[in-house]
């Protein structure tokens, strides 16, 4: 991290861990979890929400000291829902399947209050670069826990990741299901999600103790 | 027939929270108490049933390929749906603001309960949702789509008011430290939701290719019922999913 001072590289890693969008802000579950039954999903719309924060950080950081307080969160949607156009279409141009796949999720970002709350509390009272960094580390920490969501539920799911078949053939008996291994359907359903996340909470806070609640 | 049949899969079939997970920042945040759960959840419904008939209109005559065709037949060609995101954001936020405006002008006893709800809401995921789903699912006429609003805005409603009543009496309950407030709540809605989805199908008769129109007024009835039976069971996973975690 020689590139970047000791306080712009915490405005990175912070979120990743003790300040977690997901499992400490609660931000940003809406869009993220009817879409991680699978790995690559979960990859893509990680990177799509992290496009769209950090430039949007940046777009509003330049412009805050023009917007009207009054009516910023008008502008604050306009602006959003300019980028998710164009990371709607660059999708549907280069990976067509898949943005069927994602359905309306991918305009959902527009909503994610990750992305709200990034522009009220930072972009629109710190620089630019400043900016741009906390808008890639939040979407960062946000695209860890879609990872590892869409990891665990595709790998005992349907016992592939990325598509690729890592715990043998269920059909022709290989690997693991020659042991009489079976997939869990459940894990596809989307209420498992939301147990899934649960845990990472569970896990994260036994960890740390000074984030237990009350 | 069409009409009911909408009514009831878009409040617990197709249930805004615990099937596709909209709306979730406001419900984990605001759900603390009963009271104020039910404040949102009536604000949202408000929301829903005056924004998706709008947003219908705008999709109907502007956006849809060859909506512009009223125009005159060389506009037949046009198609402006990748402005339905920019569109729908911006009609759902100036409602807001107009509902909120002519609320406190008419009955300020209600906006004094709705009031500090009504801006969150322009960013409830639900309802934007709730507009790009009318899309996506080409919901045919006007009504359709008033209905549909509505009816998932109820959905929303049970399901905020439910995990409110939930965390009040969870609060009596002796949950692993670190599962306190969030944790748990994740785990209780996963449950909810498992619940909820022993409504799937029940309008279909479990089979998608038979017509709609085998729904009898027996079957909502039946339904019903069930619902009630399983909203107790949903409670009562979760009270003792909580009692075996106590006991570790």
């Amino acid at each position: 991290m020689a590139l970047l001072s000791k306080k712009d590289s915490r405005l990175i890693l912070d979120p990743l861990a003790d300040n977690n969008p997901i499992t400490i802000q609660v931000l940003g579950i809406c869009s993220a979890l009817a879409i991680t039954a699978q790995l690559k999903a979960s990859i893509v719309m990680a990177l799509s929400v992290m496009v769209v924060l950090a430039v949007g950080n940046v777009v509003i950081s330049l412009l805050r000291n023009v917007i009207p307080g009054k009516i910023r969160i008008i502008a604050q949607l306009i602006i959003v829902a300019a980028l998710v156009i164009i990371v709607d279409q660059v999708l549907k141009a280069f990976a067509y399947e898949l943005s069927k796949q994602l359905s309306v999720f991918i305009g959902l970002i527009i909503t994610n209050c990750i992305i709200m709350g990034r522009f009220e509390a930072f972009a629109l009272a710190n620089k630019p670069w400043r900016s741009f960094l906390d808008g890639i580390g939040n979407a960062a920490g946000y695209g860890l826990i879609l990872i590892i969501v869409g990891f665990f539920r595709e790998l005992l799911g349907s016992g592939t990741l990325l598509g690729f078949k890592v715990l043998g053939d269920p059909i022709a008996k290989t690997g693991l299901y020659a042991f009489g291994y079976e997939n869990n359907g459940f894990m596809l359903l989307s209420p498992m999600a939301l147990i899934v996340i649960g845990i990472i909470i569970w896990v994260q806070r036994s960890r740390n103790k000074t984030l237990i609640e009350e | 027939m069409e009409h009911v049949e909408l009514f009831f899969k878009s409040i617990f079939i197709d249930n805004m929270i615990f099937a596709t997970f909209l709306g979730m920042c406001s419900y984990l945040a605001v759900s603390k108490k009963v009271t104020t759960a039910v404040g949102l959840g009536a604000a949202v419904i408000f929301v829903l049933t005056v924004t998706v008939p709008i947003n219908w209109l705008l999709d109907q005559y502007l956006l849809k390929d060859g909506a512009l065709v009223w125009l005159g037949p060389e506009y037949a060609d046009y198609n402006l749906g990748f402005l339905s995101f920019i569109l729908f954001i911006a009609t759902i936020a100036t409602m807001v603001q107009l509902v909120e405006i002519v609320v406190e002008k008419f009955s300020p006893s209600l906006y004094n309960s709705l009031g500090i709800f009504l801006p969150l809401i322009a960013v409830n995921c639900a309802i934007l949702g709730g507009s790009l789903f009318m899309q996506s699912r080409d919901i045919p006429t006007l009504g359709l789509a008033l209905n549909y609003g509505f009816s998932s805005g109820i959905g929303w409603f049970l399901a905020i008011l439910a995990i409110a009543a939930i965390r009040e009496k969870i609060r009596y309950s002796n949950v692993p430290a670190p599962l306190r407030g969030l944790g748990i709540t994740f785990i209780i809605t996963g449950l909810m939701a498992i619940g909820f989805m022993s409504f799937g199908g029940m309008l279909t008769g479990g089979d998608e290719k038979k017509p709609a129109q085998e729904t009898s007024a027996a079957t909502i009835k039946t339904e019903q019922i069930q619902k009630e039976n399983t909203e107790e069971t949903a409670t009562v996973v979760s009270v003792s999913e909580v009692s075996t975690l106590t006991k570790q």
